[in-house]
């Protein structure tokens, strides 16, 4: 399956996948709206800086996802048919398992809500949201 | 081909999800005590909590057991398995045959002999039908006992404390969450449980249960300390529900013994879960793990093995997170070295209920500890799984914006680029 993937010798540390993560997952869909209005959910990739080098880490939708197989209330789900795995966010009980498993760091716990947030590849798009927004491809959405 | 699954756990899950990855047609029949198809069984103490409702805590979709084509006999106590005939008995007499045989049983509390166990008011905390008793004592009485200070009996507590009775807790350990916690992070917990108002003892056991009238009215400690009290909820931990195998010849030890393809000692028949004594990846042992994550993996792996592959379950990794009044608490791997020859590595902010632990074994990751800071928990535990030599930059690991970044290259390179 497509996953993204990051080129950390690109990578320039701009920040604009996060933005374009949140926007994309906002009520709204609208930058402004999505910042000054409604409640501003973390981004679900995580953009790494340690001195000279930056790389955004994202799911990788495992083969065999490890935060599937700790989920204790059957939210965290792989889709067979996809491949994506996703977080059912009404099932969530924000018990924190997935973010003891998953190995890439990449599930994050939303505080407010008591609930993890995690990349769902945007259902809605067919390029996702950091990948599109990424000014100098070191984010690519491909099969290897 | 016919498979049957004895139990509706977790376990059962993954022996389903794992036959299906092989074998989409042969039919599939779960047989369960419990009259539910299967739940989130932690949840138990969120629902208890008054957190979340009854319709929340089934695992799987309803149309999950049709798509898959499973039988589900529920209410239904197997019994005993007849081996030469490959069949499981019943206890209304019926058999169901099976060619592969699963028993995903899991655990049961274990209930020590204390003086006035036996009666009303006494109860345990591990399935949906508990928590429904508990939840109907609400209102009714005013204090409640919990008997034992892990993991189950924490929840209980909490849940019971949330709904406005009187909880007092009593660990024989020095310490509460002693199974996979360690004695900084037992008084972290049990310092925010008395905060909140949940009474704590440690080092203490319960020498009687007090009735008058049958009614249980109080507990006396082992060093003449009581209580009152107007039910008591015995949580000290549970033990393999291995019943079933009774004289089938099955070899078992504490648990069921299982090999690396989680095969008992019987042909066609697997184990999987709380009753399964399977391989433990950091000691090479076999050891009873009873954790949600073993389970469903051991169910995954014994279920595509029962479908005719020949999968390796490489061992469980001890795992538990869970949090208390807003601290959250997270054991992976050996977190608490029972000897020397291991380099210990703390960090502790009391004042912010931190607290950070890396064990390492020559060099390599081991174990780790985390209260209150744990975000990216799971590179911690992907170093650990892989065996990772950590040395070099432990002095990262141990920092709360633990990251890749800080990892040397081919190790994040390597890691970030496969799957």
């Amino acid at each position: 399956m497509k996953k993204v993937y990051a080129r950390e010798d690109v990578c320039i540390g701009c920040r604009l996948c996060e933005i374009a993560c949140i926007v994309e997952h906002s009520i709204s869909k609208d930058i402004i709206r999505a910042f000054k209005q409604e409640e501003k959910r973390p981004a679900r990739n995580v953009v790494e800086e340690c001195g000279p080098v930056s790389f955004s880490v994202h799911c990788r939708h495992c083969d065999e996802p490890p935060c599937v197989q700790v989920c204790i209330s059957g939210a965290m789900v792989k889709d067979p048919k996809t491949g994506r795995v996703r977080n059912i966010s009404e099932k969530c009980v924000g018990c924190w398992s997935c973010v003891m498993a998953c190995p890439y760091g990449v599930i994050k716990r939303d505080t407010d809500q008591g609930k993890v947030i995690k990349c769902d590849l945007c259902p809605d798009r067919d390029l996702p949201a950091c990948v599109s927004a990424c000014p100098n491809e070191a984010l690519l959405y491909e099969e290897k | 081909m016919e498979y049957v699954i004895i139990g509706n756990g977790v376990a059962a899950i993954g022996a389903v999800e794992g036959i299906r990855q092989i074998d989409l047609q042969n039919p599939i029949t779960i047989i369960a005590a419990e009259p539910y198809a299967t739940y989130g069984r932690p949840l138990i103490a969120n629902l208890l909590r008054g957190k979340i409702h009854e319709a929340d805590l089934a695992y799987r979709p309803e149309a999950f057991y049709h798509d898959n084509k499973v039988t589900l006999l529920l209410g239904r106590t197997a019994t005993k398995i007849d081996v030469a005939a490959h069949q499981v008995l019943l206890e209304d007499g019926d058999k169901v045959p099976y060619d592969k045989l699963l028993i995903a049983t899991g655990g049961k509390p274990f209930i020590p002999p204390i003086q006035g166990k036996d009666g009303p008011d006494v109860y345990t905390f591990t399935t949906l039908d508990d928590a429904r008793k508990l939840d109907a004592l609400v209102g009714k009485i005013k204090q409640i006992v919990v008997i034992g200070g892990g993991l189950i009996g924490l929840k209980a507590a909490e849940s019971l404390h949330d709904r406005g009775l009187k909880v007092t807790v009593v660990e024989l350990a020095d310490r509460i969450l002693s199974t996979a916690f360690d004695q900084t992070a037992g008084n972290i917990i049990g310092n925010r449980l008395a905060e909140v108002g949940i009474e704590v003892i440690t080092e203490k056991s319960v020498k009687e249960i007090v009735r008058e009238n049958d009614r249980v009215i109080g507990i006396i400690l082992n060093d003449g300390q009581n209580r009152s009290c107007e039910a008591v909820v015995i949580a000290i931990g549970v033990i393999p529900d291995k019943d079933s195998v009774e004289g089938t010849g099955i070899e078992t030890n504490r648990g069921i013994v299982v090999n690396d393809y989680l095969e008992t000692s019987v042909a066609d028949i697997y184990a999987a879960g709380d009753v399964a004594e399977a391989l433990d990846l950091l000691s090479g042992e076999r050891r009873v793990v009873p954790i949600w994550p073993n389970a469903y993996t051991q169910g995954q792996y014994a279920g595509r093995n029962m479908a005719g592959a020949r999968a390796t379950y490489t061992g469980g990794l001890p795992m538990n997170s869970i949090e208390f009044y807003g601290i959250p608490t997270m054991s992976m791997g050996m977190a608490n070295p029972a000897d020397a020859g291991y380099e210990v590595i703390t960090k502790l902010i009391p004042e912010n209920n931190v607290y950070r632990k890396l064990v390492l074994k020559d060099g390599i990751l081991v174990g780790a500890m985390l209260i209150g800071e744990v975000e990216r928990a799971g590179i911690l535990t992907g170093l650990i799984r892989n065996r990772v030599k950590v040395s070099d930059f432990k002095e990262e690991l141990m920092k709360d914006t633990l990251s890749f970044s800080s990892l040397p290259r081919e190790i994040r390179t390597e890691w970030l680029s496969s799957a």
